[in-house]
């Protein structure tokens, strides 16, 4: 296997408490050297000035809809997008069609994943069958077979009954179980935030308590039966929520994703089906109190919740239009050019967010650029700055609400494995 | 472009009082014309209309083909059940294909909001919104304020209370939309699981006691209830109770403004919304929307579509 030489990027990896320029050995698939100067003749030698060198990025909520729905996305270009957004590892919801209910259905996408994935793609099985919310699924074997986490996302699941189970259950094999937070009585139907804007262009409302009681709900759960991870977190009242458990010790972590940081309801404006999300936009105040929470620690993670559609699934009337928005491309540079550039969180949050925190919370081996370590890097480009063509993404999905997007900070390379998949200036390097 | 500079009529919430005003002014003269047809302008000999109603509806639907044979056109009615949108075609081939097949304009009634809109934005046809959702009915709401000035002219400073369903009703959008442009003081009154989030944010009062809402006003604009939605759904406890507490009847009003006029956009629940001897009465207006719905919509169609002379 070749021997890669990153030389003088500037390295941050805030799990080693590191900043600063250093040289970086890869060899055999791992960090082999970490240091200021670093000879190695024989390597393949690239030279990282004016970079930044972070451990891989892990976006553990992503929707790559194969089997089943290949038409939007298949396992191939959702993994090829995930490299050309600086993303080395994803993983993947459990609502395919067939669901991911199954030994058979994770062995599948692994099989898939090992022909197919430029990076690596982490299955994440279902917590019920058909993700009904009624019978627990085989979590155990599914773990077994590389399961990293279960799920029913897209659903909730409503019978607490059942969740109980579900946690007491993945509790015996220490597996997190990543819940959507979203009360369909109260969702009733709606299509977008339920404001005096709902009520201004006449779509049905989702009131912010659809989420907020269901976070409520699984808070009390979890402090009773195991772990939860609370998925796409949209309203300043459930973050008040988490806060508060987390200080009474409540075993919960949650997420949030770049839109919900960057748009609004107001994105919808006339009837924008690529503002349509589920949870939906929602205020300027709870977009700001999601960045508070970005820097309080409120928020574990940033994933993409990457939501690949097809422009038929999307060019319909507003109500019945699907919810989502192709998230991986563009995400690293959203957020580091509206929070990082502008000073409203640090660099090394951003990594702890959507590295160290992944790789922690789902206990992978990655996350981290210590020799010995796995080398899954990112190499960013801050001073590249262009804009988002969604005409050019890799994903199927080029449902987006940020075409147009004037971004920095876009990943320069992505080395997965030790192998170099992406480069700014080649794309996405297939597979030998 | 027409003499109101728009392609479509999707609302009234982007219409100016000028536009208002030029639509109603129109109105008033065909309306001026009906004792002797013949002297209307045949303006749209030649045109086809189409309507395309993906949600059932008689009087409007009728409305708008009277119209259209008033001013010497044809109109071609198309009913589509809400399902097979979802079966089949979408909404933007559907218009696609009718925009080829030489209609000259499209009238949309549709169950989803922002629908006319979507189709507007795929055809150079105009497109008429005919009702979407609970987003907007233009035309009811023109007819409405048509009304309202027939009886008493300029309706800056007048109040008029809207009653019912507001949450569901694309009839009280547009009527709010349409009133608040011509300074008009509106009022909404219904029980609270009928009051949508926020809709004080457009300049309206929220009011859930009918007496108090009628204290002043000049108009009651009374909306249908529509028990099909009602029964599954659990918005109101009973028809008896809410006839009790925001139905129209001979003692409410004779606690309101002597001339408080009655509006209602029909079909009407008689015992309901409205009970018979007020249904019945001298202060309602009810027939007089249904004439003043044609002229209107006459004057809607030869304004974006009718031959200039």
């Amino acid at each position: 296997m070749s021997t890669l030489l990153l030389k003088n990027g500037t390295v941050v990896d805030p799990a080693q408490g590191l900043h600063k320029k250093l040289d970086l050995l890869i060899a055999d698939g791992k960090i082999t050297g970490l240091k200021e100067k670093i000879s190695a003749p024989d390597a393949e030698t690239h030279d990282l000035q004016d970079k930044i060198v972070t451990p891989g990025l892990i976006d553990m909520h992503v929707h790559l809809r194969e089997p089943g729905q290949e038409e939007k996305e298949t396992i191939k270009t959702g993994s090829k997008a995930a490299a050309a957004g600086g993303f080395t590892s994803i993983a993947c919801m459990a609502n395919t069609d067939p669901p991911a209910d199954d030994v058979s259905l994770i062995k599948h996408i692994q099989e898939v994943a090992r022909r197919h994935g430029i990076v690596n793609v982490l299955p994440i099985g279902a917590c019920t069958i058909g993700l009904r919310g009624e019978f627990i699924t085989q979590i155990g074997e599914m773990q077994r077979f590389g399961a990293v986490a279960f799920s029913d996302d897209g659903q909730p699941i409503g019978n607490a009954q059942v969740l109980r189970k579900v946690l007491e259950y993945t509790g015996m094999f220490n597996s997190v179980v990543i819940s959507h937070c979203e009360d369909k009585a109260l969702t009733n139907g709606g299509s977008m935030n339920e404001s005096a804007l709902s009520t201004k262009l006449g779509l049905p409302g989702i009131p912010s308590a659809s989420e907020a009681t269901m976070v409520a709900r699984d808070i009390e759960i979890a402090k009773n039966f195991g772990r939860i991870h609370l998925a796409h977190i949209s309203t300043k009242e459930s973050l008040d929520l988490i806060r508060q458990a987390k200080k009474l010790g409540a075993p919960i972590t949650c997420e949030t994703a770049p839109h919900y940081l960057l748009l609004t309801e107001e994105a919808v404006g006339d009837y924008n089906t690529n503002a349509k999300m589920s949870p939906p936009l929602r205020q300027e105040a709870d977009r700001l109190a999601l960045i508070e929470a970005l820097r309080d620690g409120t928020i574990d993670i940033i994933a993409t919740d990457h939501a690949p559609h097809t422009l038929d699934d999307k060019r319909v009337e507003f109500n019945l239009a699907a919810c989502g928005v192709s998230g991986l491309e563009t995400a690293l540079p959203l957020l580091y050019t509206h929070f990082v550039q502008t000073g409203q969180i640090t660099l090394e949050r951003l990594i702890e967010l959507m590295s160290v925190n992944p790789a922690r919370i789902f206990a992978l081996d990655k996350g981290t650029l210590k020799p010995g370590a796995a080398a899954d890097l990112t190499v960013i480009d801050p001073r590249l700055t262009k804009k988002v063509d969604k005409t050019k993404f890799y994903s199927k999905g080029k449902n987006t609400p940020f075409d147009g997007w004037e971004l920095s900070g876009w990943a320069a390379m992505t080395i997965v494995g030790g192998q170099i998949k992406y480069t700014a200036e080649k794309g996405v390097w297939l597979k030998a | 472009m027409n003499p109101l500079g728009i392609k479509d009529l999707l609302g009234l919430k982007n219409l100016s009082a000028k536009q208002i005003n030029l639509i109603i002014q129109e109105a008033f003269a065909y309306k001026n014309q009906f004792s002797a047809p013949a002297r209307i302008k045949k303006s749209l000999l030649d045109k086809t209309l189409l309507t395309l109603f993906y949600e059932p509806s008689t009087r409007t639907m009728t409305s708008f083909n009277v119209a259209a044979g008033r001013l010497g056109g044809r109109a071609h009615n198309v009913s589509v059940s809400a399902s097979s949108v979802q079966k089949g075609e979408t909404l933007i081939d559907t218009v696609r294909n009718l925009e080829v097949m030489g209609f000259s304009a499209v009238v949309i009634r549709h169950s989803h909001g922002g629908a006319p809109q979507l189709a507007a934005e795929n055809t150079t046809l105009p497109v008429i919104n005919a009702g979407d959702g609970f987003n907007e009915h233009p035309t009811q709401a023109l007819l409405d304020i048509m009304t309202m000035q027939q009886f008493k002219g300029d309706l800056k400073n007048k109040k008029i209370v809207i009653v019912g369903d507001i949450a569901h009703s694309r009839v009280a959008r547009s009527n709010i939309w349409g009133l608040n442009t011509l300074g008009a003081q509106v009022t909404v009154c219904g029980p609270a699981t009928l009051i949508p989030r926020g809709i004080e944010d457009f300049g309206v009062m929220v009011e859930h006691d009918l007496g108090r809402a009628l204290a002043d006003a000049d108009f009651v604009n009374v909306l249908r209830m529509q028990h099909e939605r009602q029964a599954d759904k659990n918005f109101i406890p009973s028809k008896r109770e809410y006839h009790r507490l925001f139905g129209i009847n001979e003692k409410r009003l004779a606690k309101a403004k002597p001339g408080l006029l009655i509006l209602h956009p029909g079909p009407i629940n008689r015992s309901v919304e409205i009970s018979t001897p007020v249904a019945d009465g001298k202060q309602n207006v009810i027939l007089e929307q249904v004439i003043n719905g044609i002229a209107v919509r006459m004057a809607i169609l030869n304004l974006l579509i009718g031959e200039k002379p």
